[in-house]
């Protein structure tokens, strides 16, 4: 395969290097919205895969009223902004206190949950959204269908808007505030219950436009939701918290590394590499943290 | 005085009890013939489930207005118990004591998938229950030494195997060697895709075919791109991919998307992913395996032949636009328990079972001769391919394959 890649057919990096972008830019918003409720509230959401798969959903439901899927994006971020709220003060709230394992089995009940109401509503076969929009086709070899395009510019829009809300809003301010400390924040007039609320229900919200791209790219069935659970956990650990910049780069790092990792060792280690990058990356700051005390001694 | 009113009443209950649990033990309640099935009603195989019952319901119905079953010179009516395994294998083995241990049941249908019959086997093996399945493909299920278990449809490892006969008789008939054939294949790591792949591989070798692409697909599967990046670069001759509707969808959306040309595509699960209707082009040309063709010659007084029994399900059934081979499958077994029932001239187990054990028969599902394993060797697989419009084509012989040639 070594040969056929770099050899024989080139080319077919660039089809390679293109499906790891149009993977990594989704991987890049569930992941954000992880790394977002991970950093302020230090919950560590199971169930963010089925936030994704319950976007992809919501949008189903939402195009079988004869609506495109792109234009349920904005109903979608409303009803996952609702659900999230909903999810925060039922659930978040009564375990956000307590030890990291009591949010951990919380949130992976609330995982198994959503995906048998799932099953229940939807039923177990696999959906697909069609977008209509046709293939690009760059040369004879690489094809990229455009909405795989318009996906990456939507995940491009929302993660800068998310940002951008960050920096300038006043809500986004209090988030940040009460991330760096909390009890500071309360001393200081914020209502952290309702950043954290807030902060859930964008995490929600971002989950639910990554539901809507991947049911127009890929498809959708209520187990899903593990293996995105799976590749944001990645990202998020490998990058570290608060890196912005590092969860985008490391999500198109883990979208290039299945693909390559697909064509070169084949489709069944795919899923795999994105533990073997997760390894990777602990054992090295492993390393690096060795080395740091030896000279602090 | 009060004692003796106890014991009376005690004795009264206890005759009682007797006498009920005694007509709920009987395998045969007065003219009916009780047969037991834990099916699927909830969860993930519900909506097979259902075809199943409706099968079994249907064929049960026919079988009890033509006159049910003659035994001993008396008919019987057949009726089946049911319960539902909410899609779960130990839940089936626990419904499967319950119908034999608390409802005295004898004669048991089987559930729906590989895995629900993979859970209930050991079960009625172990109370020797003679069990007809109709929707458990598995080769794995016959290699177990079950005596008590047979299987009316094809096993998996003939879903897409004999496409590869197809292509190399097509490939002779046109002056090539069947071994210069390339093959590129992605399989699931299910129990029923490595069957697939295992009947492919070994027909691959018979005609000395090369497998150049050998991928496996995960359970999660939504993306294949990196297999058809590979197909497109080598460019092999026929494409097989089994991975349940998901793989079916994923495969005929990415083909469309990547563009992927090949002369024969094989794929199982065509009609469950609905590929024809959802990527039109992706499907066009692609050969489906089904067990089940409304065309085909066979028949039997019952039914009358595939075709009348396809008109008969779409009356009763008008819910359906094409019937689901699951159904069809279901009826079948329970006609083989009906001649097996008046064979053995008998409701003695190990009567029926070696009654069932002696089947050969002809029925509009095709042809039913169980091999000492209990599977189901005299019916073979069918195919259909999917034309540009596309509807399903059934394929006859390798010339009436079309080669695949999609205008993308």
């Amino acid at each position: 395969m070594f040969e056929l890649l770099f050899v024989t057919a080139p080319i077919m990096n660039v089809q390679v290097l293109l499906e790891g972008v149009f993977i990594g830019s989704v991987f890049a918003l569930s992941a954000y919205g992880l790394a977002l409720i991970w950093g302020v509230m230090n919950v560590k959401n199971l169930a963010q895969g089925d936030f994704v798969i319950m976007g992809g959903y919501a949008a189903f439901s939402v195009s079988n009223a004869g609506v495109h899927p792109i234009f349920a994006i904005p109903v979608v971020i409303a009803f996952m902004f609702c659900f999230g709220w909903i999810t925060y003060k039922l659930i978040i709230k009564r375990v956000i206190d307590n030890d990291m394992f009591v949010s951990l089995l919380a949130t992976f009940g609330l995982s198994l949950f959503l995906q048998q109401v799932m099953n229940l509503i939807f039923g177990p076969e696999v959906q697909t959204l069609d977008s209509h929009f046709g293939i690009l086709l760059l040369g004879d070899f690489v094809t990229v269908p455009k909405i795989k395009i318009i996906s990456l510019l939507i995940a491009a829009f929302f993660a800068t808007v998310v940002v951008l809300f960050m920096k300038k809003s006043r809500m986004g301010q209090a988030i940040r505030a009460t991330a760096q400390d909390a009890r500071a924040a309360r001393v200081l007039g914020i209502n952290t219950d309702r950043v954290y609320a807030f902060t859930f229900a964008l995490n929600a919200s971002i989950c639910g436009v990554a539901g809507v791209l991947v049911s127009m790219i890929w498809s959708i069935q209520p187990f899903y939701g593990i293996i995105f659970s799976l590749r944001t956990f990645a990202i998020v650990t490998a990058a570290g918290l608060g890196n912005l910049p590092g969860v985008i780069g490391m999500s198109f790092v883990l979208g290039w590394f299945e693909q390559y990792a697909g064509v070169l060792a084949g489709a069944e280690w795919q899923i795999a590499a994105s533990v073997f990058v997760l390894i990777f990356v602990l054992l090295w700051r492993q390393l690096q943290a060795r080395r740091h005390r030896q000279v602090v001694r | 005085m009060f004692r003796k009113y106890l014991v009376a009443v005690g004795a009264a209950l206890a005759m009682g009890v007797v006498g009920v649990s005694g007509g709920a033990m009987a395998k045969v309640e007065g003219d009916t013939i009780i047969l037991g099935s834990a099916l699927s009603f909830t969860g993930k195989y519900a909506a097979n489930g259902f075809h199943t019952q409706k099968g079994y319901d249907f064929a049960a119905n026919r079988i009890n207005e033509m006159g049910g079953v003659k035994v001993g010179g008396k008919s019987y009516k057949i009726a089946v118990k049911y319960y539902d395994d909410e899609s779960q294998g130990s839940r089936a083995a626990q419904l499967a004591e319950r119908l034999i241990n608390q409802d005295g049941v004898e004669f048991m249908l089987g559930p729906y998938s590989t895995g629900m019959t993979k859970a209930i086997a050991p079960v009625t093996e172990k109370y020797k229950i003679p069990m007809v399945e109709a929707e458990g493909a598995s080769r794995a299920l016959f290699t177990q030494g079950y005596k008590y278990m047979f299987a009316v449809l094809s096993t998996s490892e003939f879903y897409l195997a004999p496409i590869l006969d197809l292509v190399a008789e097509r490939a002779r008939a046109e002056g090539k060697s069947p071994s210069d054939i390339r093959i590129g294949m992605a399989f699931e790591g299910d129990g029923f895709s490595l069957d697939v792949k295992a009947g492919v591989v070994d027909v691959a070798k018979k005609h000395n075919m090369k497998i150049v692409i050998d991928d496996m697909l995960p359970a999660d599967l939504s993306d294949m791109s990196a297999t058809l990046t590979k197909f497109k670069a080598l460019k092999p001759d026929v494409l097989l991919v089994s991975g349940h509707d998901k793989g079916a969808a994923t495969a005929a959306r990415q083909m469309e998307e990547m563009q992927i040309q090949a002369p024969y595509v094989g794929i199982t699960h065509c009609e469950a992913s609905k590929m024809p209707e959802k990527f039109p082009k992706g499907a066009t040309g692609v050969l489906c395996p089904t067990q089940w063709l409304p065309g085909i010659p066979n028949k039997d007084n019952y039914f009358g032949n595939a075709s009348k029994f396809n008109q008969d399900v779409l009356e009763a059934y008008p819910e359906y636009k094409d019937i689901p081979y699951q159904l069809t499958q279901a009826a079948a077994a329970v006609l083989v328990f009906k001649d097996a029932f008046e064979r053995a001239n008998s409701f003695d187990k190990d009567a029926v079972r070696d009654a069932l054990a002696a089947t050969d028969m002809d029925t509009f599902y095709g042809s039913i001769k169980f091999a000492p394993e209990g599977n189901n060797i005299a019916k073979p697989m069918f195919y259909r391919q999917i034309d540009a419009n596309g509807k399903y084509q059934p394929v006859v012989s390798s010339d009436n394959i079309k080669i695949r040639n999609v205008a993308y």
